[in-house]
């Protein structure tokens, strides 16, 4: 399938698109001309070996790498058929559509209620906001353990809960696309199997992208699965190698370096 | 699709909030860039400018058979000295030191001082100086018919050179300088040792118990006592109650001058008591960076907890330790106010001679100046700062050469 | 093998070690020494201001005797002009101390020769002199320092230190925490390793030069605005913003490392949430960094109400209360220096009221050094 085939055929249901993504480190090419489209409403892993660029892709959907002064980023991310780097973008409009829930559960140190509150009234919210925080934790599985302590500081909570709250802090926002840059991996199984059944809530809602590091869990949770891999030419500069539907991409991989990766033998 | 609905687009205000309180962010730095500049412009300011100089005799009437003052041998000059200023004056130079031990340089010194006794009538900042020239010149022209208008900088050799005196024209800062480094070697001398020696022992030996915990609390908030109180501590301890020892009486020194124990050895301990906490912290910090796979490998070999200090330990944390101790005497070298309390003398001439000679340092030499009421005084306590500036300035590129030097041979 | 191997009949049992137990012993000598620099500043402040509060001043009545009294008299007639005892105090006589028991008649009737003076006789006319115990009420409460005359109000010495810290803390918060903030978080690294520097060259200049500072450029400065009526020569105006700018280095490195070692994490949370970076600045991380912050903000105080040489310098030299910040006021520091630059002699009031002055400025900066640290305790906040 020829990319601009797929990026064409695909606008109508793409919520966030990449073309000829590459993002540079410096002099070094950590990622090479991703095209990938986002379909609205789903949840799509992406997946691969450690150091492929997983984490820098996702961060570039809402310009979270330009933090990081010596990251440069050339090609277009189109949301909603907005290229988000052209030049008269702002970065804080497109995190406020784009949310995203981090590796490592990182709650504001301020009470529950505010973690929730806090990103909502900056950008202006006008509704009730006690409503939107008890509806906001309601959604992200977590009123019925704070309802008693909205006070507390968010880092009293143990992780898989501040996790949750981060969740929480990021519907509030109401954005149309989370990221979800490795949720789970600093959690225990019991409160990781929690965000997963969370993710499947949220997608009636959200479009969800998701890096993982854990094949179960894209299998398990993702509608469709987009595998990255290094270049085989020694620059390693991460590359798209396969995308498609979950389902397909577990059974019947169209790369042998999908299937070797999927199956296990390296990564 | 969420709907957006609930949220207004406020984005364009709270850019706009942004950029103000940018500016304001910038604005505070410059203003601190501002002060700093400022303080270094004040200083060069005083320390140059024109002055207008009036001399009581001309130089030239005192040539003898047509040789020129400067050129004269001492005897001669001796003579001219003789002639033109009343024997008890000669008498008491005679007093303070013998003629037979001057120079001839020295009694050169003597007559321009008493006899040519040039006078600075009036003085301009270098602003002044730079910026109107001309009115200077006319002002002076209109003001001081007598006397001669010279671009002067306050910081010169004579002035590096000379002693104390109460007259500006030949007032400089040598005792001053010498005062500074007398004490400051004492204040190394007993802080250094103690002070290591007392960051190896929190960091090495003491067990995490009540009382190195109350020492370790201590430390720190010795660090944090004004510096005047440390000279409240010397003036009670060193000079009353150890005043025997640092008069030097009990080691047999006698100078009535000196028998009160205001002497160098009680600045020099006061100014060791008040960086010692400093030089600990600094000690403590740059053990805390020797990694611990090297002690663990002395252990190995079998090697005691002091032959591992002595032979790993130390030797690794000795660039930091040098470091962390130069900027504290920087710290100490500036320190006015305890040497006041403790009685530091307003008025010296003669260079210290030991531990146990009366003392001034150069802080207190711009104070004492600053605090005159005559401008003239602004401009020598102008020059004085600028050494003390070049001093606090060599002593810190001094630290840094050390810390590279340490870190090569390594 | 050239080398032979430690005899295998050697025991492992433990062998005392003479110079590791001599050296040890020194090392904790030396870590004790600080113990001792501390409790000789508490012993001998707190014995010189027990004699501070213990010594009788002597105040002139400018009431006579009005007859020759002889050794053996109680009564003394007294003259009608100056202030009137009251009974229970003590009076001087020409050196005699007497204590005062009632007054019949306009007749002052006394116990004569107390302590340890001697009865004598007195010719007419010798004044009367009131002895005065400075009290620890008065100390704190009288609006008056001139303890020769029995006036021990330290008031104005500390409303000086107080007035000069407050505009000094005034100037240096502001500047110090914008110049924080920017430094980490607009500035790129090199902007900050650049003006980093040059802050610490602001923080390495000798007090006494900034007292200079303070008096040829500040004040000047201060004149040339508000008028040469209105700013003293001295004043505590033109010492308090120089004191500002001489603390501001240490606000804003203190600051900016609070700031800086606030998680990247929660920046990056916030930018998610579509945060500018001013609030992400002042609204996530400044409040993170609080306690930090809070003790820079105290130790800078501290360390203000301690500076001596530029309110030596510029702030005047002689008690006043007064709350105008253009007049001249003397600080408690300020007047330690002027005191003790004078010919002090050992046991006079003089000696002894640095003392007591020096313990309450101990005293002051000690608490509030305590408590910088309590708050970094208390509310540092505990990330992964």
């Amino acid at each position: 399938m020829s990319d601009t085939a797929q990026a064409t055929a695909s606008l109508n249901g793409a919520a966030i698109l990449s073309k000829d993504l590459s993002i540079y480190y410096g002099d070094f090419q950590a990622v090479r001309d991703v095209n990938l489209d986002i379909q609205t409403n789903r949840i799509t892993a992406i997946i691969g070996p450690s150091g492929c660029g997983k984490s820098t892709v996702l961060r570039a959907f809402n310009r979270m790498n330009e933090l990081i002064p010596s990251v440069n980023t050339k090609g277009e991310v189109l949301f909603r058929g907005e290229n988000i780097y052209a030049p008269d973008v702002d970065p804080v409009e497109v995190r406020r559509r784009i949310g995203m829930v981090f590796q490592k559960p990182n709650p504001f140190p301020k009470s529950v209620y505010e973690n929730v509150a806090w990103g909502a009234r900056i950008n202006g919210h006008k509704g009730n906001l006690d409503e939107l925080v008890h509806s906001s934790l309601k959604a992200a599985a977590l009123w019925d353990e704070v309802k008693d302590k909205l006070d507390q500081s968010g880092l009293s909570l143990s992780g898989g809960q501040q996790q949750r709250l981060c969740i929480a802090r990021t519907i509030a926002v109401r954005p149309d696309i989370i990221l979800m840059d490795e949720p789970c991996s600093a959690l225990d199984p019991i409160a990781t199997l929690r965000i997963e059944e969370l993710m499947r809530d949220l997608a009636k809602e959200f479009t969800i992208i998701i890096v993982t590091h854990n094949m179960q869990q894209a299998a398990r949770v993702s509608d469709r699965t987009a595998f990255f891999s290094l270049s085989e030419d020694g620059k390693r500069a991460g590359m798209l190698m396969e995308y498609g539907d979950t389902k397909t991409m577990f059974t019947r991989p169209e790369k042998k370096i999908t299937e070797d990766y999927i199956t296990g033998r390296f990564g | 699709m969420s709907t957006n609905n609930l949220h207004s687009s406020n984005l364009p205000g709270r850019h706009r909030l942004g950029r103000v309180w940018l500016v304001v962010f910038q604005v505070a730095l410059v203003v601190g860039v501002v002060a700093l500049c400022a303080l270094l412009f004040n200083i060069l300011n005083g320390s140059f400018g024109y002055v207008a100089v009036q001399d009581k005799v001309n130089p030239a009437t005192l040539a003898v058979d047509g040789v020129p003052l400067e050129e004269l041998d001492k005897d001669t000059l001796i003579q001219v000295l003789q002639a033109n200023i009343s024997a008890g004056l000669m008498a008491r130079y005679e007093f303070d030191k013998p003629f037979a031990e001057r120079d001839a340089g020295e009694v050169y010194d003597l007559i321009l001082e008493r006899v040519v006794a040039p006078e600075f009538v009036a003085q301009w900042s270098l602003y002044e100086s730079l910026t109107n020239a001309g009115e200077v010149r006319a002002t002076a022209a209109q003001e001081y018919p007598e006397a001669r208008l010279e671009f002067r900088s306050w910081l010169n050799w004579h002035f590096l050179r000379a002693p104390q005196s109460s007259y500006p024209e030949i007032a400089g800062v040598r005792t001053a300088v010498l005062g500074s480094l007398w004490t400051i070697s004492i204040a190394v001398l007993f802080a250094f040792p103690v002070g290591v020696a007392a960051a190896v022992y929190l960091q090495e030996y003491a067990p995490d118990n009540l009382i190195n915990r109350i020492i370790q609390t201590n430390i720190t908030n010795l660090a944090g006592v004004p510096s005047i109180i440390y000279g409240i501590l010397g003036l009670a301890i060193f000079v009353r109650a150890l005043g025997a020892f640092t008069s030097g009486i009990a080691f047999g020194v006698t100078d009535p001058a000196t028998a009160n124990g205001r002497t160098i050895l009680s600045a020099g301990l006061t100014l060791g008591m008040l960086v010692l906490p400093l030089i600990i912290i600094n000690a403590q910090e740059a053990i805390k960076a020797v990694p611990s796979s090297l002690r663990q490998a002395s252990y190995g070999l079998g090697a005691t907890r002091w032959e591992t200090v002595w032979h790993h330990v130390l030797p690794n944390a000795m660039a930091g330790i040098m470091t962390g101790t130069i900027l504290a005497i920087s710290r100490a070298i500036g320190e006015t106010a305890p040497l006041i309390v403790i009685g530091a003398s307003t008025f010296i001439q003669v260079d210290p001679e030991g531990p146990f000679s009366k003392f001034t340092t150069l802080p207190i030499q711009i104070y004492q100046w600053t605090a005159r009421p005559q401008s003239v005084f602004r401009n020598l306590a102008g020059g004085a700062s600028l050494v003390l500036l070049g001093l606090l300035l060599t002593m810190n590129a001094t630290a840094i050469i050390l810390r590279n030097r340490y870190r090569r041979s390594q | 093998m050239a080398t032979p191997r430690t005899p295998a009949t050697g025991s492992l049992k433990r062998k005392p070690r003479l110079t590791e137990l001599v050296i040890q012993s020194l090392l904790f000598l030396c870590g004790l020494l600080s113990i001792f620099v501390t409790a000789g500043i508490i012993y001998e402040l707190g014995k010189e201001s027990l004699l501070f509060f213990g010594r009788t001043q002597w105040q002139l009545t400018n009431k006579p005797i009005a007859a020759a009294i002889s050794p053996a008299d109680t009564a003394i007639e007294v003259g009608a002009v100056g202030t009137p005892a009251q009974p229970g105090d003590l009076l001087r006589i020409n050196g005699e101390i007497v204590r005062l028991v009632t007054i019949e008649n306009g007749a002052y009737v006394v116990e004569r020769g107390v302590n340890d003076t001697l009865p004598a006789a007195h010719a007419a006319g010798v004044v009367l002199e009131k002895g005065i115990d400075p009290s620890l009420a008065e100390f704190f409460t009288g609006t008056t320092w001139a303890p020769h005359a029995g006036l021990f109000g330290v008031l104005p010495l500390l409303n000086a230190t107080l007035m000069v810290s407050g505009i000094a803390i005034l100037v240096a918060l502001p500047l110090g925490l914008a110049t924080a903030i920017y430094l980490s978080e607009y500035a790129s690294p090199k902007a900050r390793n650049t003006l980093k520097p040059v802050l610490e060259v602001l923080a390495g200049v000798p007090t006494v030069v900034y007292g200079y500072f303070a008096l040829t450029f500040m004040t000047p400065l201060l004149r040339t605005i508000f008028g040469q009526d209105v700013v003293q020569i001295y004043n505590t105006a033109s010492a308090g913003i120089v004191i500002g700018i001489l603390i501001l280095p240490l606000v804003s490195t203190i600051s900016e490392d609070a700031l800086t070692a606030v998680p990247r994490s929660l920046r990056e949370a916030a930018y998610g949430l579509g945060a500018t970076r001013l609030e992400t600045a002042v609204r996530i991380v400044l409040p993170a960094a609080f306690s930090g912050i809070a003790a820079a903000v105290i130790i800078a105080i501290s360390r203000a109400i301690g500076e001596t040489m530029v309110v030596a310098l510029a702030a005047g030299a002689g008690p006043a209360f007064t709350f105008n910040p253009f007049q001249a006021a003397e600080t408690m520091t300020g007047h330690i220096v002027r005191i003790s630059g004078g010919d002090l002699s050992y046991d006079s009031l003089d000696y002894n009221s640095i003392f007591a002055i020096g313990l309450m400025l101990f005293l002051m900066t000690l608490v509030l050094n305590i408590f910088s640290q309590y708050i970094v305790r208390r509310f540092r906040e505990v990330y992964e």
